[in-house]
């Protein structure tokens, strides 16, 4: 068992390290994030009325960390097709540690880096004048690190049945973007058209988004307690078939 | 004791029979060479061996654990390094050896004392602390040696290690083989496209041909049951040359391979003559003639009927060599 663990906190490690070696993918990964935040977000700051009340920067601001942790956790996951492709998942894979070991040691390791960036861009929020208020410290951590698990068993998923990169570009553009689009991270929910509104909720990120609206700002299209219930079941569901798949990679 | 002991092993993807109920066995704190043509079952051997694959049928001991039944103490027990890279190049090669033995559950307190030890032990100890990407493909095989032997293993397999090299660091890499088996008397099997520098290197080799073990034995003695010498004709017509040739009753047997005809005969240098005028009476032209003692070729090509040589390897090979040839960035 012990032996187990330290497998799972080298992986962690690694991810860790290559995380911040790679000072393009840090900073790319904040680009898109911050336009948001930085141009539409004070851009629409004062164009309309919210039936949330509030101005618009603050209330895409939770929508935003969404993205980031959406998009963060997502590629790390997606990395172990290059882990693949480059040799490395061999090493893992030949080693006497469990798979097990080596999917919680990578889902790890992707949420933290995920949160790390979530909150990098949270403090850029507050530095652009996002009100926001963190009702729960504790609460907040805990409910990003549960987006995060979520997405990165989503993309171990993913990746276990691709063989290569070239899939990447097509789950970028018919899965991650709609995702982030119907979560209702830029509009309110509230207020959208019915069919809109429905295939909304079949989205996991409409709940992780919604859970920190909450928590940021206090209220919220979808309640707190429904948010984190369904939040947990994606993560639960995303996990098992992330274990699935992974189980199943020859070599 | 046996390092390995294989009884009638199999392995079946569909109706290819990819090993075909091989049976070996192999004295620890030797060298053994696995040889064969591309699709031969080398690799597929080999990956049961390491516990990557699951035999059809049949069974294997490593280091007395069953590869079925005790895979976990096998992989602790045994170093692996692949045909292709398996580093990551974003990590320094202190960090890939770490990760290494946490995976392998080296004990803290000698982790440090044994990345030193491995480390010298391919001369990189001045490479420690540098991003894996920095390296050549020579040094980057190094690498992949010490860390397959990190958590100290009973059995090193290599699976071409020294494919894609230049000459000089191919030499290189068989020294530290050599050194390693001697100092450390760890046993090494290991497959490679390199007939003479397996001659040089290998203690025994087993022949493997469409998934079976066709000659096993060591390099010496299996040139010797050919015996003789070997008379090599490069010629016009090499059908009709195996032929005529063939009806000489001092002729031990004929292969032709490219545009070749072997010819394995008793005192050589005598038989030349012989030959030539057999060839001018039919009217088959002969470009060239060369005499030369059997080697690891020539045992090959007698057993299979083909050649090894690097150009024949198949395009994934190509595409192989390509990219250490050019360190294999990410």
């Amino acid at each position: 068992m012990n032996r187990e663990i330290e497998g799972i906190y080298a992986l962690w490690k690694r991810e860790l390290i290559t995380f911040a070696r790679s000072k393009s993918r840090v900073i790319g990964s904040l680009g898109m994030p911050f336009f948001f935040l930085a141009i539409l977000g004070t851009g629409l700051n004062n164009a309309f009325p919210l039936p949330t009340g509030g101005n618009y920067l603050q209330f895409i601001t939770p929508g935003i960390i969404g993205m980031v942790l959406m998009f963060g956790s997502m590629f790390s996951g997606i990395i172990v097709l290059m882990d693949r492709q480059f040799g490395f998942l061999k090493e893992t894979l030949v080693a006497p540690i469990s798979r097990l070991s080596i999917v919680v040691g990578k889902a790890l390791g992707g949420a933290t880096t995920a949160m790390i960036q979530g909150t990098i861009i949270m403090v850029i929020a507050l530095f652009l004048g996002a009100q926001i208020q963190i009702l729960d410290v504790a609460m907040l951590f805990a409910f990003m690190f549960l987006i995060s698990i979520m997405f990165v068993s989503l993309g171990i998923a993913i990746a276990s049945t691709l063989q290569d990169m070239h899939g990447f570009q097509l789950i970028m553009n018919f899965m991650i973007m709609p995702l982030f689009f119907l979560s209702g991270a830029l509009f309110p929910l509230s207020s959208a058209p019915e069919p809109l509104r429905i295939i909304s909720m079949l989205d996991p990120l409409t709940y992780g988004v919604n859970g920190l609206r909450f928590i940021l700002l206090g209220h919220s299209d979808v309640s707190f307690g429904v948010s984190l219930a369904v939040t947990s079941a994606f993560t639960v569901v995303f996990i098992a078939i992330a274990m699935y798949l992974f189980n199943r990679i020859e070599e | 004791m046996n390092a390995i002991e294989v009884e009638g092993i199999s392995k079946h993807y569909g109706s290819l029979r990819a090993v075909d109920g091989v049976s070996l066995s192999i004295e620890s704190g030797t060298i053994f060479g696995l040889l064969g043509p591309n699709g031969a079952g080398k690799t597929t051997l080999i990956a049961m061996l390491v516990t990557m694959r699951r035999p059809t049928s049949g069974s294997a001991r490593v280091n007395g654990f069953d590869i079925t039944k005790q895979a976990d103490s096998v992989r602790k027990s045994i170093g692996i390094v692949f045909q292709d890279p398996s580093l990551d190049d974003e990590l320094t090669a202190r960090e890939n050896l770490e990760l290494h033995a946490a995976m392998y559950a080296v004990p803290k307190q000698v982790r440090h004392g044994r990345i030193e030890e491995v480390i010298k032990l391919v001369g990189l100890e001045k490479h420690l602390k540098q991003q894996v990407k920095t390296f050549s493909g020579g040094m980057k095989r190094r690498l992949e040696i010490a860390r397959g032997l990190v958590h100290h293993p009973k059995i090193l397999f290599l699976d071409e290690p020294t494919i894609g090299l230049d000459p000089q660091t191919r030499a290189g890499i068989w020294d530290y083989i050599k050194k390693l088996n001697e100092k450390e008397g760890i046993t090494i099997i290991l497959t490679t496209h390199y007939m003479d520098e397996a001659d040089s290197t290998c203690q025994r080799v087993g022949i493997i041909d469409s998934g079976k073990i066709i000659a096993l034995d060591t390099p010496e003695n299996l040139k010797n049951t050919l015996g003789g010498d070997v008379i090599s004709i490069k010629c016009g017509g090499t059908d009709q040359c195996v032929n005529e040739i063939s009806q000489l009753k001092w002729v031990k047997g004929a292969v032709k391979h490219g545009g070749f005809v072997d010819v394995r005969v008793e005192k050589g240098e005598e038989k030349i003559p012989k030959i030539l005028r057999l060839m001018e009476q039919h009217g088959i032209p002969v470009e060239s003639v060369s005499l030369h003692k059997p080697s690891l070729d020539d045992v090959f090509l007698h057993y299979t009927g083909k050649t090894i040589r690097e150009d024949e390897a198949g395009p994934r090979d190509a595409m192989r060599l390509r990219r250490r040839a050019w360190g294999h960035r990410k």
